[in-house]
């Protein structure tokens, strides 16, 4: 099996050299591998194929050196996992380091566990990261939006440590340990300075919750003494609230424990148009990468060519900075912002009319 | 007669505007004699915003007078002679008081809470006419449950850097939480209560929740009632908040819910709010954030009276005295339409005591002249 897929490595390298010798040197400053880069494809349920393609069509265009690896989440528990998707998906991901996620409806049922949450802890995923920037051309009530969500992904409220002490009183643990803090924090900041961000906020509620918000506070205050070129502040969960919906650009990159993340970064989504615009990307450990679309597999609109893959592409050009591929990230980017500036070609959740492969066709257009 | 029959013809076609009920209010002998009501200034603006209310009422002839404590947010515990006072005298109005970050002292707002078992907080978010914001049609009020949840404040170090922190949830405190919200709503004539929660995670805590509130939904049939992930509400909140009318929440979820609202519908500075519970009653500004104000705003008196001013209205109401808590309201109301005296968060630049003056003018303000 390894066997083969070296050999099949071999001649595609040979392949590829051969029709485009050119490889290396017609692609910009970017060091572009001379092989294609494996990336994992979840297409996911409901409009997740329809979207799925759309990216692989826009990135083909683009010719962006990625080759994807599909992977479809089955009907069948598998025991190794407790869930439908099989270990071979997992350790896909584990391999290639990066990967692409769409929708996945989990089904009701006992028996297994949640598609996401084994996403989460296999894979060690420790930070969703979702930036919200108002689209230009697109108008919400908010026009001056441009900050990042970081969210630790593991623990905290969501550990899901719930139990019945007697009859009608019921306990649930909220968890903070300071490992995880510092890595999300380090995460944060590395963020930040990598991308040029002036500020990192932490969100919190330490003046009630004194011990855990209190260690999160204290990790993320070591972790800044590391950055001094960035600005660190400490804001009260609803003065930030209150901040967010008066005047969103007082924040620039926001760090927090998990509820606090959940709400913050779904209110965030909102200011800028749903969670159909909304890209994510998941940090995991070793260097691991799943950009995801957050919103639902939407089986209502499913098969109809009426989807609109705004957030899987933003998503995507999330995953190709994570892969340094910059200069094709922003192309990419750019010609969604401009597409949706633009106005001509806008699905039908945008209030346009047009169909996912008329937008698609558009981005492809404007690369 | 000619000269005359203008002002009677607008008096018969224009609606009054002047602030009187045209129900008359049939009080039991007796019921205008002055209320004793315990005042706690607090920390901050908390004085400035308060003396507002006194000068407001003195300027009123209010049946209430006011019985002054000092606490301040540093203090280890609420004087008992305060407490004393409160249940003595059942209601209260109170300014901001500041929680310290991190450790030490815990908070005295939860203390007082857990004290006089104000189970019920309430925030009145609505837009006012003749303040812009971003969000048109918003009038959601926020009942939140105010003694357990992630408040517990039952905390412990496990080992050294790992730190648990538990969320109780009863069924007691889940129904009586969920009657008030509903009963709240029988009493105003309004149509939804909507549950705020995030059962889908927390499926036990939550969960009872819920079902605690499904239960009183069905004792009230005329009254919809419909369930919402928080953070979906959320994110309802600031796309389409006209789909929100009563909403029941836990304790952390009703804090983020009520200042996103209050946010969206004005802001802090104009959103009146109490907690109330069997015996007793503490009005205070609605929203939690910025209660205190900062050291800027307390030097150039400049911090934004108005929701002290509505929820001390909401007290008037509460002692049953609603001539004057419509007088009290009409008149702010006027002063926030007309514009020209707004502190700095309604963008204006008038200090505390030139909006109260404002105020007092437009106490009997009538339209027709």
């Amino acid at each position: 099996m390894a066997l083969r897929r070296l050999v099949q490595r071999t001649l595609l390298n040979h392949s590829s050299s051969r029709l485009y010798p050119a490889l290396g040197q017609s692609f910009s400053t970017d060091t572009s591998p001379s092989e294609p880069i494996r990336a994992t494809l979840f297409p996911g349920d409901g409009i997740g194929p329809e979207i799925a393609e759309s990216v692989k069509k826009v990135f083909n265009v683009a010719q962006i050196p990625i080759e994807w690896e599909e992977h479809f989440v089955g009907d069948k528990v598998d025991p190794r996992t407790e869930s439908f998707l099989t270990w071979e998906s997992l350790e896909s991901v584990r391999r290639n380091r990066v990967g692409l996620k769409g929708p996945m409806a989990t089904p009701i049922g006992k028996g297994h566990r949640s598609l996401n949450l084994t996403l989460r802890k296999e894979l060690g995923l420790y930070a969703n990261v979702r930036p919200c920037y108002s689209l230009p051309g697109y108008k919400t009530r908010y026009d001056n939006v441009n900050l990042v969500t970081i969210r630790e992904n593991t623990e905290g409220e969501y550990s899901g440590l719930e139990h019945q002490v007697v009859r009608g009183v019921v306990e649930s643990l909220k968890i903070i340990t300071r490992q995880a803090s510092l890595r999300v924090a380090e995460y944060a900041f590395h963020y930040a300075k990598a991308n040029g961000r002036q500020r990192v906020s932490a969100i919190h509620k330490a003046n009630i919750m004194r011990k855990t918000d209190g260690l999160f506070l204290k990790c993320c205050r070591e972790v800044a003494e590391k950055y001094p070129e960035i600005t660190y502040e400490e804001v009260i969960i609803d003065n930030c609230c209150m901040m967010l919906v008066r005047n969103p650009s007082l924040f620039d990159v926001l760090v927090m424990p998990n509820l606090y993340g959940d709400i913050i970064s779904d209110l965030c989504a909102g200011l800028i148009g749903g969670l159909g615009l909304t890209p994510s990307c998941n940090i995991g450990e070793h260097g691991i990468a799943l950009a995801e679309a957050v919103h639902g597999s939407a089986p209502d609109i499913a098969g109809k060519n009426l989807a609109n893959p705004t957030a899987l592409l933003l998503s995507s050009v999330m995953m190709l900075r994570h892969l340094n591929l910059n200069d094709k990230a922003d192309q990419i980017h750019n010609a969604i912002l401009n597409t949706i500036s633009e106005g001509k070609y806008r699905t039908v959740d945008l209030g346009g009319s047009s169909s996912t492969t008329d937008f698609t066709k558009a981005v492809c257009d404007h690369l | 007669m000619m000269r005359r029959s203008p002002s009677l013809l607008r008096r018969i076609l224009l609606p009054r505007a002047d602030g009187r009920r045209s129900v008359t209010y049939m009080p039991r002998p007796g019921d205008g004699s002055p209320r004793i009501v315990t005042l706690i200034p607090g920390d901050g603006i908390g004085p400035l915003v308060t003396g507002a209310v006194q000068q407001i009422m003195e300027a009123m002839h209010a049946p209430v007078f006011f019985e002054t404590f000092e606490v301040h947010g540093d203090m280890p515990a609420f004087p008992p002679e305060v407490i004393e006072s409160i249940r003595r005298n059942k209601v209260c109005l109170k300014g901001g008081l500041f929680t310290p970050v991190g450790g030490g002292v815990s908070s005295l707002n939860m203390h007082l809470r857990k004290e006089l078992d104000l189970y019920a907080s309430l925030v009145h978010c609505c837009n006012h006419p003749g303040l812009p914001t971003r969000h048109e049609n918003v009038d959601i009020v926020v009942i939140r449950e105010n003694t357990e949840g992630e408040y517990s404040g039952l905390e412990h170090e496990v080992v050294p850097g790992v730190v648990e922190s538990l969320k109780v949830i009863t069924k007691f405190c889940s129904e009586r939480i969920a009657q008030y919200a509903f009963e709240y709503a029988y009493l105003n004539n309004r149509k939804k209560v909507t549950a705020v929660h995030k059962a889908n995670i927390m499926k036990l805590a939550d969960g009872l929740f819920l079902e605690s509130c499904r239960e009183v939904a069905t004792k009230y049939p005329g009254i919809k009632y419909n369930e919402i992930i928080v953070d979906n509400c959320c994110m309802q909140l600031v796309s389409k908040p006209e789909q929100f009318d009563v909403m029941v929440t836990p304790n952390l979820y009703g804090n983020l819910v009520a200042n996103t609202a209050a946010g969206i519908a004005g802001g802090s500075g104009v959103m009146p709010g109490g907690n109330v519970g069997k015996e007793h009653a503490v009005f205070e500004q609605g929203a939690t954030a910025g209660n205190v104000g900062n050291q800027k705003l307390v030097e150039q008196k400049k911090a934004n009276p108005v929701a002290l001013l509505l929820s001390s209205a909401m007290m008037l109401r509460h002692l049953r005295f609603p001539s004057f808590a419509d007088r009290l309201e009409t008149a702010v109301k006027r002063v926030i339409a007309e514009g020209e005296r707004r502190t700095k968060d309604l963008g204006g630049s008038s200090t505390t005591q030139e909006v109260v003056d404002a105020v007092i003018a437009k106490l009997d303000w009538v339209s027709h002249r």
